[in-house]
């Protein structure tokens, strides 16, 4: 059971971020438990993104603070403690073109923690196990695998140095619905296996049922609804209803 | 939206102001830049790997345009040397001209542009690309600085191998002037070798070696430069490329000019 007493492991308080003229952010407050999976649903823009960038130090919020493990991020230092204590996976993989599949995997072993090869090459072999993937995947390089294999190699980057939080960013966008549900299935297992809390983002709603504690939507840069996902069909209100059942009429004005 | 507040005698005053104002941030956003990456060539940590990859990528791949480049124009030079040379009857200084033109002035600048084209835009291309599939986001969060990983080693193997490519194409070049005197113009195969051996001083040599450092300094930095700001998706990438051709060789041409200046005065 997830205690949500307990003292979040992330915690954005009055977050506002803007580009331009343009406000994105309009104050988000956002807790997650330890061990909880948070999924932020809102339409296209609404900031979904922004909210993770600004939460993993990607982007500097021009107003409210962010807590990791209690402590407020207000330096350098905390931040590289968020990094070294996270993962992230983001929504096109963003594995590294001129490296190895191994060498993507174990690169904050070999890189940041300074992990000798040879090491580093079998810790990536087990984590591409953990996802599904052959030993034999281990040398080929990022672009000779299908969407759903640069997925699952960038899931296993992102557990492979254990993290306490894990973000996934539209981690089953265009993929077939089969291997979105063998994507959503490995993002489970791993995250409970780990412990670890997650903030999935996604539009996808069989994504939602699967992956989350608790969802929370985001409109307008402001988070206007939050609550268990068995509350998701009997939320009472309009804009997450509109939202969970994809209609073109309603509170949201579709972005076209 | 200021702007149609501004009477229209003063438009133009207003346009060179804000070109002046964006000029003076980029020149801001290069120094810093640069500063923190050259910063990160000499502190650790360095990645010793990445530099190898660099210098093979950035200085053996570009052997071949680099020494057609100075075989051609050695070959030029010597034929425009002995026309001009004829009128006062000087031909014999051939040899002379042309290596001390290829070792002091046409190796680094050409070797350079040719490398601004070849290196610099390939460098914009690829870190404009990781830029925008979130690649170096991805660095971030894995705890890696983009400076360090990326841009040092593409840095200081754009110092490292500009010099010895020039130093190739010096060799290349009088090469080229040596085929086309003695297949074109009857000078003496030996001779020809011997005088300009004998012409060319360690100064003559080591001013185009230096100047060749910094353009590889120069190529590099404005390579990762404007791969790092691009963004837009792949006409970002494009412009990125495209400014960092341009803003190279600018700045080779404008550099070449002070470093001359500089060795002139010092006697180099």
């Amino acid at each position: 059971m997830i205690d949500v007493s307990a003292k979040p492991i992330l915690e954005l308080r009055n977050v506002h971020k803007s580009f331009g003229d343009k406000r994105v952010l309009r104050g988000v407050d956002l807790a997650v438990a330890p061990g909880q999976s948070l999924v932020i649903i809102g339409g296209s823009g609404t900031g979904k993104s922004v909210t993770v960038k600004c939460a993993l130090g990607l982007m500097t919020p021009e107003q409210g603070d962010i807590h990791f493990d209690g402590e407020p991020v207000s330096n350098r230092n905390m931040l590289d403690t968020i990094r070294r204590r996270t993962g992230m996976l983001f929504q096109g993989g963003a594995l590294f073109d001129s490296l190895t599949v191994w060498e993507n995997v174990s690169f904050a072993l070999i890189y940041r923690d300074r992990v000798s090869r040879g090491e580093a090459k079998k810790r990536a072999i087990e984590n591409l196990a953990k996802v599904r993937l052959p030993a034999s995947a281990a040398d080929l390089s990022p672009g000779e695998l299908s969407g759903g294999m640069q997925k699952r190699v960038a899931l296993a980057r992102a557990i492979i140095a254990a993290p306490n939080l894990i973000f996934f960013d539209e981690p089953t966008t265009g993929l077939d619905p089969i291997t979105v549900d063998a994507v959503n299935n490995l993002i489970v297992e791993q995250v409970k296996a780990l412990g670890a809390a997650a903030v999935t983002i996604t539009h996808d709603m069989a994504s939602v049922r699967k992956i989350a504690d608790e969802v929370a939507m985001l409109h307008e840069g402001r988070i206007i609804w939050r609550g268990p996902v068995t509350a998701l069909d009997n939320s009472g209100n309009a804009h997450v209803d509109q939202f969970v059942n994809g209609r073109a009429e309603g509170p949201i004005q579709p972005a076209i | 939206m200021t702007s149609q507040f501004v009477p229209l005698a003063l438009r133009p005053f207003q346009l060179i102001g804000r070109t002046v104002l964006g000029g003076l941030r980029e020149i801001g956003r290069i120094a810093t830049f640069s500063g923190r990456v050259l910063a990160a060539c000499v502190t650790p940590v360095i990645y010793p790997r990445e530099v190898l990859r660099q210098c093979i990528k950035i200085g053996y791949y570009s052997l071949p345009v680099v020494g057609l480049t100075a075989v051609f124009i050695g070959a030029a030079l010597a034929l425009n040397i002995y026309t001009g040379g004829s009128r006062f009857n000087a031909e014999q200084f051939v040899p002379n001209i042309v290596v001390l033109g290829i070792t002091r002035e046409l190796g680094p600048v050409l070797a350079g542009l040719m490398l601004a084209g070849r290196v610099s835009a390939g460098i914009a291309a690829e870190i404009g690309a990781m830029r925008v599939t979130e690649q170096i986001d991805a660095l971030l969060t894995l705890s890696t600085k983009p400076e360090r990983y990326l841009y040092a080693p593409r840095v200081i193997a754009g110092i490292a191998t500009l010099p010895l490519l020039v130093l190739v194409a010096d060799i290349i070049g009088v090469l080229g002037g040596w085929l086309v005197a003695v297949g074109a113009l009857d000078f003496n195969g030996s001779l020809y070798l011997r005088n300009s051996w004998s012409f060319v001083t360690g100064n003559d040599i080591w001013s185009g070696l230096i100047k060749a450092a910094f353009f590889g300094g120069i190529i590099s930095l404005m390579g990762c430069y404007h791969g790092d700001r691009s963004q837009g998706g792949a006409g970002g990438v494009g412009r990125a490329a495209t400014l960092a051709v341009v803003g190279a060789a600018v700045l080779i041409l404008a550099g070449n000019y002070i470093l001359t200046s500089i060795f002139v005065r010092i006697g180099l």
